[in-house]
């Protein structure tokens, strides 16, 4: 346990002083790492804690990146987007999450498969609103500022990273929390054991539909990070081949892990950023990692780790 | 008629081996550039071009099943889901290694050129020859599966493996034989679609959600559901596309969810 403080405690100071040693390059990594475990932590109470395999997350990520990419074009403040695009993704979920966890299993994947293809198909085809395929463009990377109080100029990439570091911590904190604590467990029933759960009076809908909502808020924040980082939004984003990311790293890090999407994502972007030396043509090599790991070590890293290296490492 | 092999293939396998094939849609695509190269870069006759992309297809498809598929029968939906779409990673950087990242647009064979006309508008013959190529694999199809050996083997297993084995059917065999054959009818599906569509390294993602829409809509693992699917899908976007621009792709989705909440085991389904 202390062991485990010492450990976070050290990462954290890690991140904290990344911008002093690092380039921009690296800053910008890190910021699409904190943004793609953030997503994917959301996705993984509803994989690993609820037993609920969505394809539709990019939806949910776009409508927060959109929001937030409309708030920044007309009122430059970078708090503001980020806190409504948080709230467009959670309660897009919420909207559509009364009908998607009508179901389970292949049937819910599906039905979020196309409410998300529905939000592509908007973000594609919705000229006046979202841009269409040229996506909105020219999105400031507005200043922190909360008047009277506080103005951080953001235009710098090391000032951005605080920023998104420190409310990614707050995110992944606010999880764990929310994990440990009875909502964490009764998901975890429900997971287990539908029935049994239902028996105990506890109303599994309700419960499936705030871990939806829970997800779409962490994706809707993932999401509001991208335009001031990027300065565009494009529909691609909302594509279900994007709702594959957070599927993909989950799995990599492990879903039964709490940490195991932060380190598929970490892994993620390290494996990519070594084999893009290589070859152009990564996702071969990506693709092949993620065959193998199904097929050979399906727990994940995480539990590969903490079961096999770990245990091997006091041994000796 | 080509979203239909495509979606015929999707549901054959889901009905039979129980997996949901993300990559199903990237054998449409092998077998597009397969025909495209017989056909256009090594000048084979048309139909020659189009079995010999068949063959290659099929060939990738027994190696695809025996090594991986095989592996992933009896584990979690995420995972089965996750490592077909690995290799829709695989298959896309392979194409665009293989053949460069451009969309190509592969001619017209010379004798299905031109046009002729029904109630004095004019219509490609080419889609002439596609909806007969399609309505003859149904039959074909349809055949196979109610009057042959196979076909009632297939059967059996789909609706029981454990007492399909027990009464002496190879399994395993069997599911190699569906897959081989599922794989070829998305293959033919590419290699006929080439002359009027483009290819390029992405179809195998665009149509492969189009035939999970046609398969949901008919009925996962409905032969019969998916053909009329097809028929929804076909008319819902080439006639959305002149009613409600905007909403072309959304409608098609749109009716992906009602069937979905409303009938989930498809318009066809038991």
């Amino acid at each position: 346990m202390k062991l485990r403080i010492l450990f976070l405690a050290a990462l954290i100071l890690f991140l904290l002083l990344l911008p002093f040693f690092g380039g921009k390059y690296l800053l910008y990594m890190a910021i699409h790492i904190c943004l793609l475990s953030v997503f994917a932590l959301g996705f993984n109470l509803l994989l690993g804690y609820t037993g609920l395999l969505s394809f539709g997350q990019a939806g949910f990520f776009a409508v927060g990146a959109y929001a937030s990419a409309k708030i920044l074009l007309v009122t430059p403040s970078l708090l503001l987007g980020t806190i409504v695009g948080t709230l467009a993704g959670g309660i897009a979920a919420l909207i559509l999450g009364f009908l998607c966890i009508r179901h389970t299993r292949i049937y819910f994947s599906m039905l979020t498969l196309s409410f998300g293809m529905m939000i592509y198909s908007l973000a594609w085809k919705w000229r006046e609103v979202t841009g269409g395929d040229d996506g909105l463009v020219g999105i400031p990377r507005a200043p922190l500022q909360i008047p009277g109080i506080l103005h951080l100029d953001m235009s710098s990439m090391g000032h951005y990273y605080y920023f998104v570091l420190v409310i990614s911590i707050i995110a992944i904190f606010v999880l764990y929390r929310i994990v440990h604590s009875p909502l964490g467990l009764t998901l975890k029933g429900i997971r287990d054991s539908e029935n049994r759960v239902a028996f105990a009076g506890i109303s599994i809908r309700n419960y499936r539909l705030l871990a939806f909502t829970i997800a779409g808020f962490y994706a809707g924040l993932a999401g509001s990070f991208l335009p001031p980082l990027e300065n565009t939004v494009t529909p691609p984003i909302a594509h279900w081949t994007h709702s594959a990311e957070p599927v993909m790293v989950t799995l990599l890090g492990g879903i039964h892990t709490f940490s195991g999407p932060i380190v598929g994502s970490v892994l993620f972007y390290l494996i990519k950023d070594i084999i893009v030396r290589y070859t152009q043509y990564w996702l071969i090599w990506f693709g092949s990692i993620v065959v193998l790991l199904v097929l050979v070590f399906r727990g994940g890293i995480v539990i590969f780790f903490t079961e096999k290296i770990w245990p091997w490492l006091i041994r000796k | 008629m080509y979203l239909w092999l495509l979606a015929a293939g999707l549901t054959l396998v889901f009905g039979v081996l129980g997996v949901l094939n993300f990559a199903h849609g990237s054998f449409f695509m092998l077998g597009a550039y397969a025909a495209f190269t017989f056909y256009e870069k090594l000048g084979i006759n048309f139909f020659l071009s189009i079995f010999l992309s068949l063959v290659s297809v099929g060939i990738i498809g027994v190696i695809f099943e025996r090594f991986f598929l095989r592996k992933i029968y009896d584990i979690d939906l995420p995972y089965q889901l996750i490592l077909t779409f690995g290799f829709i990673l695989i298959f896309d950087d392979l194409v665009k290694m293989i053949w460069g990242g451009v969309a190509m647009i592969p001619p017209m064979p010379s004798f299905l050129e031109g046009n002729f006309s029904i109630l004095g508008r004019p219509y490609p013959f080419y889609n002439l020859f596609i909806i007969f190529a399609g309505l003859a694999v149904a039959i074909v199809l349809w055949l196979l599966l109610e009057k042959t050996w196979w076909g009632r083997m297939i059967r059996a297993s789909a609706s029981d493996r454990e007492m399909a084995s027990a009464i002496g059917i190879n399994i395993p065999v069997l599911f190699t034989t569906v897959f081989i054959f599922a794989a070829m009818l998305a293959a033919l599906g590419g290699a006929l679609g080439t002359p009027v569509r483009v290819v390029a390294p992405g179809i195998g993602t665009a149509m492969i959600i189009q035939a999970f829409v046609i398969t949901v809509i008919g009925g996962l693992g409905n032969l019969k559901g998916a053909f009329v699917g097809a028929l929804i899908v076909g008319i819902l976007t080439s006639y959305g596309i002149l009613l409600f621009p905007i909403f072309e792709l959304f409608i098609i989705f749109v009716v992906m969810v009602i069937v979905l909440l409303v009938k989930p085991e498809g318009l066809f389904g038991k």
